[in-house]
C-alpha cells in the first residue's frame, strides 16, 4: 500500500552565523490507519520533524511526499491549501481563539475551506464536539473551559475538515496524566478510523499506545 | 453567515471595547470637524460671493482696450515676422464710444440687462474734513435692473436718485464717519475742480467694507457734469439671468465691441484666489485631524496584532493564507472607519447646525453665521476617513501576514 505521507532525506538547517541542524537525513513512511509516535529527548528535533511533515516548514534538503506527490516545489499558498484540506494540527497549547466559542473555533477551518454550507458546518462541528464528549461546552469561550476540554476542542478543530493526516506536537504536555491518557485514546481511535496519526511525545508510556515509534537523537533516527 | 474575516475582526474589536471606542471617537471627531468647519467656510464663501455678485454687476464693460485692433502692416504681411508695439488708441477721448448703440444691443439680448454709468473719483467735504470716495453716476431706473443694492438700502431709497438731480447714496459706514443722514448736504469736489452740493437721499449697507465706506452713487447726468465729461459713459453694468454664462458672454462682448468686458469671476479673481487658498489651508488642517485619527487606528490594530500573534500563527498553520490575515485586520480598520464616519456625519451635521445658530458680525441683528453643508463635503470627509482607516490598518495587517507562524508556535512551546 502506498504511504499517505513519506519523508525522503529530510534535513532542516536553520541559517545564521552558526547554522543549526534541526533534523538530518530522515527517511520515513506513514500509512493510513497508523498511529506513529515520534519520541526522543528535548532538542532532538521531534517537533521540527513534525513541522516538516506537516508542510509548515520547508526542508533545507529532501522532500515530503503526499500520496506520492512531491511537495518541495509547491508555493507557500499551495502548501497552506494542502494543510487546510489534508492536515489537522494539535499543539501543546490549545491555541484556540479566545473571542470565539468552542463551536466557532471548530468551525474556523471549515469556514476557511468553504466546502460546506453554514448549517452543515455547524452540524459537523457539533458532531465532532459530541464525539469528544464536550458537546455541552459548545457555546462556551475557551476561558470557561478546563485544560482537558480546551485540548479536546483543539482536536475537534484539527478534525474539522476531515483530514487524512493528524499531527500533534506534545498534545498532552499541558495536561495531567488522566487527561493525557484520554487524549491519547482519542488519537488511537482516530488512527483506527483510518487516519494517519503522528504524535510527538516525550512520554514513553503514552508512546506505547502507538503502533510504532520513531526515536530521534540529535536530529537523526535512532530507532 | 458572516464572512470569516469580518466575524474575527468584530470579535477582536468587541474584546477591546474601550480602545475601539477611542479609535471610533477619533475618526468621528475628525469627520465632524471637517464637515463643520468646511460647511462654515462654504457658507462664508457663498455668502460673500452672493453679496459681491448680487450687489454688483455680473459683467462690467469699461473703456479699456485690451487687444489693439489689427494694424495695416500685420494685415499686409499675415505670414511675416511683424510685430507692432505701443499702438495708440484711435480715439484719445476716454469713454465707451457708441455706448448708446451697445446698450440697445445688450438690452435686446435675451437674459441680459444693461445700464450705463460713469465712474470717477470725488472728494466729499463735510465740516472741514475731506473724504475721498469712488463715485458712480448711474441711470437710476436702468441701474435698478442690474444691481441688488436697491435691496440693501437702510435709509431712503435707490429710486430717489431719479427724482433728485443732486442726490447722493452713500454706505452706512461712510455716513457714520461723516456724521450725515438723510436730507443732509455735503460738498463734492472733483479733480476737474468743480464743487457741487449733493443731498443724501439714501444710505445702503452691503456688508462689503470697500463699498460701505468708499462708494457714492449719484445720478449719471450729475456725475458727467462734475467730471466735466458730458454724455460720456465709461462703464456699462450688465446683469445676467444665468450667472453661469458670464464668462462666455463677456468674451463675446469684448470680441464684438473691443472694450474690456470683465465677468465677475475676473473682477473678483483675487478674492476667489484667496478663497481657494483658504480652502486648501482649512481642508489640509481638518484632514490632518483624520490622519491623526488614522494613527489611533494604527495603534489599536498594531496592539491587536501583537497580542494576537499566537492566534495569527494558528490560523496560518491551519492553512489560512496571508491575504485572509490581512483581510481580518483591514476589516477591523474599515469597521472603525465606517462607524466613525457615520457618527462623524451626524456630529458634523450637528456642529454645522450649532455654528449656524451663532450670531454673525454683519451688523444686522438676527443674522447668523452662514453654513452650507454639501453632499461633496460629507463624501470627502468620509473618503478621507476611510482611506486613513484602511491605510492605518494595512501596515500592521501586512506585518501580521508576514510573521512566521513557526517562530511563534516554537516560542510558545
Amino acid at each position: 500500500m502506498r504511504p499517505t505521507l513519506e519523508a525522503r532525506g529530510l534535513t532542516r538547517i536553520l541559517p545564521g552565523l552558526k547554522p543549526t541542524t534541526l533534523v538530518k537525513d530522515i527517511d520515513a513512511s506513514f500509512e493510513a490507519a497508523t498511529f506513529t509516535a515520534i519520541t526522543g529527548p528535548s532538542g532532538s528535533g521531534k517537533s521540527s520533524l513534525l513541522y516538516l511533515l506537516g508542510l509548515l516548514d520547508p526542508p533545507t534538503a529532501g522532500d515530503v511526499l503526499l500520496d506520492g506527490y512531491s511537495t518541495a516545489p509547491l508555493s507557500n499558498d499551495v502548501r497552506a491549501r494542502l494543510r487546510l484540506k489534508h492536515f489537522g494540527f494539535v499543539f501543546q497549547f490549545h491555541f484556540l481563539l479566545p473571542e470565539l466559542t468552542a463551536l466557532d473555533n471548530v468551525m474556523l477551518p471549515m469556514r476557511q475551506l468553504g466546502r460546506l454550507a453554514p448549517a452543515a458546518m455547524r452540524e459537523r462541528a457539533l458532531r465532532l464536539l459530541e464525539s469528544l464528549g464536550i458537546a455541552t461546552e459548545a457555546a462556551k469561550v475557551p476561558a470557561a473551559l478546563s485544560g482537558g476540554e480546551r485540548q479536546r476542542v483543539a482536536i475537534a478543530r484539527a478534525l474539522a475538515n476531515d483530514p487524512r493526516v493528524v499531527l500533534a506536537d506534545e498534545p498532552t504536555g499541558a495536561l495531567d496524566s488522566k487527561n493525557g491518557a484520554a487524549v491519547f485514546a482519542i488519537f488511537r481511535r482516530l488512527a483506527d478510523e483510518g487516519r494517519t496519526v503522528i504524535v510527538v511525545t516525550h512520554d514513553e508510556s503514552l508512546a506505547r499506545m502507538a503502533d510504532r515509534a520513531i526515536h530521534l537523537v540529535d536530529g537523526r533516527r535512532s530507532d | 453567515m458572516t464572512p470569516l474575516p469580518l466575524s474575527i475582526a468584530l470579535a477582536h474589536l468587541r474584546a477591546r471595547k474601550r480602545q475601539t471606542a477611542v479609535s471610533i471617537s477619533g475618526v468621528m471627531l475628525g469627520v465632524a470637524i471637517f464637515i463643520g468647519i468646511g460647511g462654515m467656510m462654504n457658507g462664508f464663501h457663498s455668502y460673500f460671493l452672493s453679496q459681491l455678485v448680487d450687489t454688483n454687476p455680473h459683467i462690467v464693460i469699461s473703456d479699456e482696450i485690451r487687444h489693439a485692433a489689427p494694424q495695416p502692416l500685420t494685415a499686409l504681411y499675415p505670414d511675416g515676422a511683424v510685430e507692432v508695439k505701443r499702438v495708440l488708441p484711435r480715439d484719445p477721448v476716454r469713454g465707451i464710444s457708441g455706448a448708446s448703440a451697445i446698450l440697445d444691443a445688450l438690452n435686446a439680448t435675451e437674459g441680459v440687462a444693461a445700464a450705463p454709468s460713469l465712474a470717477g473719483q470725488i472728494i466729499l467735504r463735510r465740516a472741514g474734513r475731506d473724504y475721498a470716495i469712488s463715485a458712480v453716476g448711474v441711470d437710476a431706473a436702468r441701474e435698478e435692473r442690474v444691481t441688488d443694492i436697491v435691496h440693501d438700502m437702510v435709509a431712503g431709497s435707490f429710486s430717489a436718485l431719479a427724482s433728485e438731480p443732486n442726490g447722493l447714496l452713500v454706505g452706512n459706514k461712510l455716513a457714520d464717519k461723516m456724521g450725515v443722514g438723510l436730507g443732509d448736504s455735503v460738498v463734492a469736489v472733483t479733480t476737474a475742480g468743480s464743487q457741487t452740493a449733493l443731498k443724501i437721499v439714501g444710505v445702503f449697507h452691503t456688508g462689503i467694507d470697500a463699498q460701505d465706506q468708499f462708494l457714492g452713487i449719484v445720478p449719471l447726468a450729475r456725475q458727467q457734469a462734475m467730471q466735466n465729461r458730458p454724455r460720456v459713459v465709461n462703464e456699462i453694468h450688465i446683469r445676467l439671468a444665468d450667472i453661469k454664462r458670464s464668462i462666455p458672454l463677456a468674451e463675446a462682448f469684448e470680441r464684438r465691441w473691443g472694450f474690456k468686458s470683465a465677468p465677475w469671476e475676473e473682477t473678483y479673481a483675487r478674492v476667489l484666489d484667496v478663497f481657494a487658498l483658504q480652502d486648501k489651508i482649512i481642508y489640509l488642517t481638518t484632514s490632518s485631524i483624520l490622519v491623526v485619527a488614522g494613527f489611533g487606528i494604527f495603534n489599536v490594530i498594531s496592539t491587536i496584532v501583537m497580542e494576537k500573534a499566537r492566534d495569527i500563527a494558528i490560523m496560518r498553520s491551519i492553512g489560512m493564507p496571508g491575504s485572509s490575515i490581512i483581510a481580518i485586520f483591514v476589516v477591523e480598520g474599515i469597521v472603525v472607519g465606517v462607524i466613525g464616519m457615520a457618527l462623524g456625519w451626524l456630529a458634523g451635521w450637528g456642529l454645522g447646525a450649532a455654528i449656524h445658530l451663532m450670531p454673525a458680525p454683519t451688523g444686522n441683528s438676527g443674522d447668523t453665521l452662514p453654513v452650507r453643508l454639501t453632499p461633496l463635503l460629507f463624501s470627502a470627509a468620509g473618503a478621507i476617513a476611510l482611506i486613513a482607516a484602511v491605510g492605518a490598518a494595512f501596515l500592521p495587517a501586512r506585518k501580521a501576514a508576514r510573521a512566521d507562524p513557526l517562530t511563534i508556535i516554537r516560542g510558545a512551546a
